[in-house]
């Protein structure tokens, strides 16, 4: 069979099972809608988890990032999962207890106040509509490099499958759609990876393979990778970090407070059972995440080295990298290269007019590796490889059968959906919930609030679809936005109406827009206002990175401790909250006493 | 608040200082500030510092979330505050 009708296949069996399962998990109340029915079991539920959080990104890109940055790529792995133990202790069981539909709602009623669960949503949609445009491009992005069609067409059959169980089933068609997308997606991104690692170290399991030697050499594969990348002018694989170490440090923290205060993640919190369920749950979607994250720094690692010696023979002989017929001759390179140079992902051009393709770092500070490639007659680097193509390539340069690259496809579309269904579930249900049953229609009816649910989540499945076919251009820095926001508005702002019995809501209030404020002002600095180029202000601030040299990514958690600081000084100086909103977190924080999760004001 | 629930949540407290102080040094520790001397011992091919970095923070993630999991149910039954 070739290689296209098996992806079709593929592809469309996986489809079929998320409309089977749309069918029969229809949402018939708001408790099914927005929570599941509280009924999800803790390990099902990390299972869904686990998919909801890992996007796109995860998928697709983050191997080829850290196949590019080396150790410093290790910030997304800590960052990406450390979150979940703050998750797991500071926020999920007491939210949980809390027993409400959304978080804006937990906001709002501890603080007491109408604008603060108003800034919460607003936090909230930005993060949340900034974060699903990734997954729209995402979704648009694996349908057009694997089945052959466009990418606008793809966005529309993304959409469609979303709105049929995400608008009819909400959170309960959301919740076993993302189970089965979650098993997708791990098969789709470990057999791949177990296969490299068989091939290169003889030993089937990714996690042990990066660690061990090259199969039949005394040589660890490490070092054989960081021998190459250096000799070849890169930075040396296991040490480079990402900028400073203290980039490094505040880009990990950012990233792990944004995690735990993503609302689409927490909201999956609110559908298992019990407070002793949240906390257990949290540890199992640890446990199916880790299984993709700790499985990327080896498809990372091994693929790399599989390119270079993909297009230089001496990395596999141990000759000399610069000898000329050590690099590839380009009329005869590997089809998958000729396949995905007409994606643009890959691009080769015979700068020294030799016939050969020499891939190295032609602006490297090591000036032994200028000067043996000068001596050489390369006259710059030849090949760019996109990231993205480390994963998405990676079966085809290891000449893996057709039904894995099938699957790898079907795995990327998977990961692409599920988190996007439940970045529109939070949409949703803070606008169906906290802005027309909190604000502007309180006395709706039950079956009316479902059905303003239903309907809120068909607009923002078309609003985000929109986006994707129409990305503002600004796409790539979003999602280091959502991020942003998330650690600097919304995690202070729970953590302590749950930690600080006496915070108020002027203190909160104040906390979460000063955190707001600094975070955006300095990622428009570099970005532009609202990414619109040409507003860059980067002068204003003295530069770019000038605050101790950290990058806008990075500076969510300054965001948070401005959030934290400013917040302690206006509590101080305002009057502490009513009696009864003490009595309440003092509820929260004992599990005796919770119930299913209602929306009852 | 009553002198069970101040108990409750202080003993909540130590156990949540316990454990971020360990969640700080493997990643923030382990992984970032003290990689270099780390990398000197190996673990197999990987330079230990690296593997924190990589692979061992993570599964210590996991760990962690359990045992918080697994104490809090035990100081939930302690204080006489769990769930029916």
């Amino acid at each position: 069979m070739d290689l296209q009708t098996m992806i079709y296949l593929v592809v469309g069996a996986t489809f079929a099972l998320y409309i089977g399962i749309a069918i029969w998990a229809r949402a018939g109340s708001t408790s099914e809608f927005y929570a599941a029915g509280g009924s999800v079991h803790p390990v099902t539920n990390g299972m869904a988890t686990a998919a909801d959080w890992m996007s796109a990104a995860s998928f697709i890109s983050m191997a080829g990032l850290i196949a590019n940055m080396g150790y410093g790529g290790a910030l997304f792995l800590m960052g990406w999962t450390g979150g979940y133990v703050l998750l797991a202790m500071l926020l999920a069981p007491y939210l949980r207890k809390f027993g409400k539909f959304t978080v804006p709602q937990f906001i709002g009623d501890r603080f007491y106040s109408k604008t603060a669960s108003t800034v919460a949503v607003f936090c909230l949609l930005t993060a949340s509509i900034t974060y699903i445009i990734g997954q729209m491009t995402g979704v648009g992005v694996a349908f057009s490099r694997f089945l052959g069609v466009s990418s606008e067409t793809g966005i529309y059959v993304g959409m469609g499958i979303v709105f049929m169980y995400a608008v009819f089933g909400g959170m309960k068609g959301i919740t076993y759609t993302q189970v089965a997308q979650y098993i997708v997606l791990i098969l789709a991104y470990t057999i791949p990876a177990i296969f490299i690692s068989m091939h290169l170290t003889g030993n089937p399991i990714p996690q042990l393979g990066l660690g061990a030697n090259m199969a039949g050499t005394d040589a660890s594969l490490l070092s054989k990778l960081d021998q190459v990348v250096v000799d070849l002018g890169f930075g040396k694989y296991t040490t480079t970090t990402a900028g400073s170490t203290l980039n490094m440090f505040v880009y990990t923290m950012s990233l792990m407070i944004g995690t735990a205060g993503l609302p689409h993640v927490i909201m999956r919190f609110f559908t298992v059972p019990t407070v002793k369920d949240a906390r257990s749950s949290a540890g199992w979607a640890l446990v199916f995440i880790a299984i993709l994250y700790t499985t990327a720094p080896a498809v990372a690692g091994m693929a790399k080295l599989n390119l270079h010696s993909t297009v230089n023979s001496a990395v596999v002989t141990g000759g000399d990298l610069f000898a000329p017929e050590a690099s590839i001759k380009a009329e005869d390179r590997p089809d998958w290269m000729k396949r995905w140079e007409k994606t643009g992902l890959l691009k080769f051009e015979d700068k020294n007019g030799d016939g050969r393709i020499q891939y190295y770092n032609d602006k490297s500070t090591n000036p032994e590796a200028l000067a043996k490639a000068e001596a050489a007659g390369w006259k710059g680097n030849e090949l760019s490889v996109n990231a993205d193509i480390i994963v998405l390539a990676n079966p085809e340069i290891a000449l893996l059968p057709n039904w894995v690259i099938a699957l790898v496809a079907a795995g990327g579309l998977a990961a692409a959906l599920s988190t996007a269904a439940g970045l529109l579930m939070a949409i949703s249900s803070a606008v169906s919930h906290d802005l027309i049953k909190g604000i502007f229609a309180p006395n709706i009816s039950e079956k009316g609030e479902l059905l303003a649910g239903k309907i809120s989540m068909a607009v923002a499945i078309v609003i985000s679809g929109y986006l994707g076919l129409n990305p503002p251009g600004f796409a790539a820095g979003t999602v280091a936005l959502a991020f942003g926001i998330a650690a600097s508005s919304l995690f202070p702002a729970i953590m302590m109406g749950i930690f600080s019995k006496k915070m108020n809501k002027e203190g909160a209030i104040a906390g979460m827009l000063a955190g707001l404020f600094v975070t955006l002002f300095y990622v428009f600095a570099h970005k532009g206002i609202f990414f619109i180029k040409g507003t860059e202000f980067l002068p204003l601030i003295g530069g770019a990175n000038s605050f101790f040299g950290i990058t806008p990514e990075a500076f969510g958690a300054i965001g948070a401790l401005v959030n934290f600081s400013v917040a302690f000084i206006v509590d101080k100086v305002t009057k502490e909250p009513p009696e009864h909103i003490q009595a309440m977190v003092e509820a929260v924080r004992t599990p005796r006493g919770s119930t299913a999760v209602r929306g009852a004001h | 608040m009553d002198d069970t629930g101040k108990a409750y949540w202080s003993a909540t407290l130590s156990l949540l200082g316990k454990i971020l102080v360990i969640w700080f040094l493997i990643s923030f520790g382990a992984g970032i500030l003290f990689v270099d001397v780390l990398n000197t011992i190996m673990l197999g091919g990987y330079p230990l510092g690296f593997w924190f970095a990589q692979q061992g923070s993570m599964y210590i993630f996991i760990a962690l979330i359990f045992y918080y999991a697994r104490k809090m149910n035990e100081i939930d039954r302690q204080f006489d505050v769990h769930e029916e």
